[in-house]
């Protein structure tokens, strides 16, 4: 499984991470804008989703697919949002997505004292970290 | 790079390390303010600090969703003194509207060698916790607010923080956006 790129945003909607590892195809625009514009993009369809279900939902938005690739969404209650593109047949994906925010993003951005956590990642213990996390996760969904 | 190797244990820290710290921590205080209401204020406001990261954690581990309602929330509080304190404080005393209740703590660890004396009645020895509830509870979207109304460092059987619902806090909305 292929996984294209990463955007981690607070809860204000500030991008606070972003990270590429197959993206063959720009946006075009720039980085702030192209965040931005998916930032507005999960708000809306987080309320649209919420809108029109017709049953009580409490995960609410979790992915959607096209048929090039998939965008998987997890939300803590504090409001962080992680999104992760990956090819469309990736498997565990929200696996992958919990074990960044706990074993990745809590451990060494949260646990850092002198990181205020407003501020965009800088750290580069999180970047290899992270970098580890997800080029051992192939071998990760195959035993599974 | 790796700092796997000289990561400590989190199960094998000493706890009388940590209940003399924040003695050495609350006494050092004292000395830096003449009165015993502006101790307490630093304590709360530590104790923030410490809760807007500490939920982080908490959310971490246990993978908890959103509560479906503040008795739900209490739960959830006491799981997190077991969690990090190693102590189940009762849920009691809940009002009629069910926005308020207490936490009943038999013993505390952080106070298993403390002795106030006399000239610091006004000292509230763990507010620090009244400023995590509220930290915590803020980054997933309430505020509440908690005070101690029976302390054993002053004689009561037993210590009681009561914690109270306020609101629930508003997502942000991106600029732009309705």
């Amino acid at each position: 499984m292929t996984i294209h790129n990463l955007y981690i945003f607070d809860k204000f909607g500030c991008l606070l991470y972003y990270a590429e590892w197959n993206r063959l195809k720009s946006s075009g625009i720039t980085r702030e804008e192209e965040a931005k514009l998916m930032y507005g993009m999960l708000f809306s369809l987080k309320s649209f989703v919420s809108k029109i279900s017709p049953l009580d939902t409490k995960k609410g938005f979790v992915c959607y697919k096209t048929n090039k690739y998939a965008l998987h969404y997890l939300e803590t209650p504090t409001g962080l949002k992680f999104v992760l593109n990956t090819d469309v047949n990736a498997q565990n994906v929200r696996d992958l997505l919990h074990q960044i925010y706990s074993k990745v993003y809590v451990e060494y951005v949260v646990k850092n004292p002198v990181v205020n956590l407003r501020d965009p990642i800088k750290s580069e213990l999180f970047k290899v970290k992270l970098d580890g996390m997800i080029k051992q996760f192939p071998a990760v969904s195959k035993a599974s | 790079m790796s700092r796997q190797g000289t990561r400590l244990d989190a199960k094998k820290v000493n706890s009388e390390l940590f209940t003399l710290t924040y003695g050495a921590l609350v006494s050092q205080l004292m000395k830096d303010y003449d009165n015993a209401d502006d101790v307490n204020k630093q304590l709360e406001r530590m104790g923030y600090n410490i809760g807007i990261r500490l939920i982080e954690d908490y959310l971490a581990r246990t993978g908890t969703g959103r509560c479906y309602d503040f008795r739900d929330t209490a739960e959830k509080i006491q799981a997190g003194f077991r969690l990090y304190l190693g102590i189940s404080p009762v849920i009691t005393n809940w009002s009629s509207a069910g926005d308020e209740f207490s936490l009943q703590f038999e013993t505390n660890p952080l106070t298993e060698f403390v002795e106030l004396p006399d000239n610091c009645l006004g000292l509230k020895y763990m507010n620090v916790l009244t400023g995590v509830l509220r930290g915590a509870c803020e980054m997933v979207q309430m505020d509440v607010t908690s005070w101690f109304v029976q302390d054993q460092l002053k004689g009561d059987n037993v210590t009681e923080l009561r914690v109270k619902f306020i609101k629930r806090l508003e997502d942000a909305i991106p600029a732009g956006e309705d």
